[in-house]
């Protein structure tokens, strides 16, 4: 897949845990303001390839890499991780809003990169929240723990938290695996509107939701010697689930193994 | 590992008892299964009554010895008794009250937590978040890591009075320092003592924080620092301060390091900046009171107020955790 307008891109790109290779030969390229899912069966490194974006791995001892991955041309390992995820945001699994009030969680990032005017701050909580779609439900109790939120508004707290520092990408991570049916249609209508300004990434296990969200995916599977993880077939998501073109993608779709 | 081996003995044991049991109904009917249910019934109760037995005495003691000091404090302890300063001079000292031993031991658990707490608090910040990460590594680094925790452990077992001889050779008689007897020999001497204990409650309490506030913390472009100063350690606050206010408990019950730091004069030191004056802790001035004075009853009104003290600290410990974790909880 080629685009016109590339945001993230990774050549010949290979992870490693100590000697345990994660992903290998990796060539993908993500286009600007548009949705991508990463999907595949467990343990096909998805997560780790999610993580490389905001170089989440460094965090982890042993992590080596081979490759390249750019951020709007620039190559990710020669930027400061600091500044790298001041563009790329990300939304984790489970919802991990701070021990902090609702307007502290969100004020949390611009605080961080030094703002201090406190009308300027909220504005942009107010901002985030009802970009998040959850201010109308938490606007008269901002003071209010986030801890105290439930599940789904959780989620979309920590949504708001990622959009307050203003990113150009937004990595979600299973956002909806550990919510209900009714906050799940909520974030992917809210993923739906946050692409007219972000480009996202989005991994997930659940089929339905990858076709009902993304513009394209990706479909990961790990080797079977060597548990490798790797890129397997990449395009338009209606063409992927309408007209797969490997036998692998087409039995993972249908729901064969994985 | 050893509590799934213990619950799968469990589960065999259960099973095989089970077993035998159907076959002794049905090979000796019902009456053998009676009996040993009754067995089993006999030695339940054996054991409970063991355990309410063991429990009963365990606070008895306890209440007898809180009981006892505070009964008999509470004949000499009024408002002249915790006013009066003690009258001073060693064939004297019967006479009077304990002010001024109050106001020592206010001074020097200031001064001691004021030394111990930030030291011990960043101590171990340093090596939960930062130490960690060279751990399993070779170089001078890690070698270091595992000597302060090593000697963290160690420090923590040992007798107190050996920090006092350490702090008497040191700061009290040392030709380079020579504060000799003071609250600043005292002071230093007596974070040294709490030291351990503040790092490693506070060890205790970085450490169980969850690793997703880190991970959210740095994915939103915060740095390390900002990490552990605005979401780490707030986390961490009621573990961190539990620490400090049991550290605040051990200064105010300690007399050995004192005893050979502190001086002992019934003067207090005149102002909390005064720290080249010495003084006397009022866990000191139970000592003195008992064993070279024998003004037995101003010992138990002292040590009635000492008690009483601490019984207020560990109470405030609860109180001001449980306030905490609800408010960053938001339950």
């Amino acid at each position: 897949m080629e685009f016109e307008d590339v945001k993230l891109e990774t050549a010949g790109y290979s992870m490693y845990y100590g000697d345990f290779q994660a992903l290998r030969d990796v060539d993908i390229q993500i286009p600007r303001n548009r949705i991508t899912a990463v999907i595949g069966p467990s343990g096909c490194g998805k997560s780790t390839f999610l993580r490389t974006f905001n170089r989440m791995n460094d965090l982890i001892s042993g992590v080596s890499v081979e490759g390249d991955v750019y951020i709007d041309d620039q190559d990710v390992f020669k930027m400061d991780p600091v500044e790298l995820r001041h563009c790329v945001g990300m939304v984790f699994q489970r919802p991990n809003p701070f021990p902090k009030s609702i307007f502290d969680n969100v004020a949390y990032g611009p605080r961080s990169h030094g703002m201090r005017d406190r009308a300027e701050l909220a504005e942009i909580v107010e901002r985030s929240l009802r970009d998040a779609a959850l201010w109308d439900e938490v606007k008269d109790d901002l003071n209010k723990s986030g801890l105290e939120l439930s599940g789904g508004q959780q989620q979309r707290l920590c949504i708001a938290r990622a959009l307050a520092v203003e990113p150009d990408v937004i990595l979600m991570d299973e956002p909806a695996s550990a919510l209900d049916p009714v906050a799940t249609l909520k974030i992917e209508e809210l993923i739906r509107e946050l692409k007219k300004t972000y480009t996202i990434v989005i991994v997930t296990h659940n089929m339905q939701q990858a076709a009902r969200v993304s513009d394209y995916t990706a479909f990961f599977m790990m080797d079977e010697d060597n548990r490798a993880g790797y890129l397997v077939e990449y395009g338009p998501t209606g063409r992927i689930f309408t007209n797969p073109q490997h036998e692998m993608t087409e039995r993972y779709i249908t729901g064969r193994f994985g | 590992m050893s509590e799934h081996t213990a619950r799968s003995e469990d589960i065999t044991r259960e099973s095989v008892s089970f077993l035998h049991m159907l076959k002794l109904a049905t090979l000796a009917g019902s009456s053998e299964e009676k009996t040993d249910l009754a067995r089993r019934r006999l030695i339940q109760t054996f054991a409970f009554v063991l355990l309410w037995l063991s429990g009963i005495a365990a606070v008895a003691i306890l209440l007898a010895v809180v009981g006892y000091v505070v009964a008999q404090g509470a004949k000499v302890v009024n408002l002249e008794f915790l006013t009066t300063p003690p009258a001073g001079g060693l064939a004297a000292s019967d006479v009077g009250g304990m002010s001024t031993t109050v106001v020592s031991t206010v001074y020097l658990v200031f001064w001691t937590i004021v030394i111990a707490g930030p030291l011990g608090v960043l101590a171990a910040i340093y090596l939960v978040e930062y130490a960690e990460e060279v751990e399993g590594r070779t170089g001078l680094i890690p070698l270091l890591v595992s000597v302060v925790r090593f000697a963290v452990e160690i420090l923590a077992g040992v007798p107190s009075i050996i920090f006092g001889l350490f702090g008497y050779a040191l700061f009290v008689s040392a030709k380079g320092l020579g504060w000799s007897f003071s609250l600043r020999s005292a002071a230093v001497t007596g974070a040294c003592l709490v030291l351990p204990v503040i790092i490693r409650a506070s060890e205790e309490a970085i450490r169980a924080v969850p690793r997703s506030y880190r991970e959210g913390s740095l994915a939103l472009g915060a740095t390390k620092w900002q990490t552990t100063w605005k979401v780490v350690l707030p986390a961490a606050a009621p573990g961190v301060i539990t620490g400090i206010v049991l550290s605040v408990g051990r200064v105010i019950s300690e007399t050995a390091v004192f005893f050979v730091t502190f001086g002992g004069t019934v003067r207090a030191p005149d102002t909390v900046f005064d720290l080249s004056s010495p003084g006397r802790s009022m866990a000191l001035h139970v000592y003195y009171l008992a064993m070279e004075t024998r003004a037995f009853d101003k010992a138990m009104g002292t040590g009635a107020v000492l008690i009483v003290t601490i019984i207020l600290i560990n109470l405030s410990i609860n109180v001001i955790s449980r306030r905490l974790t609800a408010r960053l909880g938001g339950r």
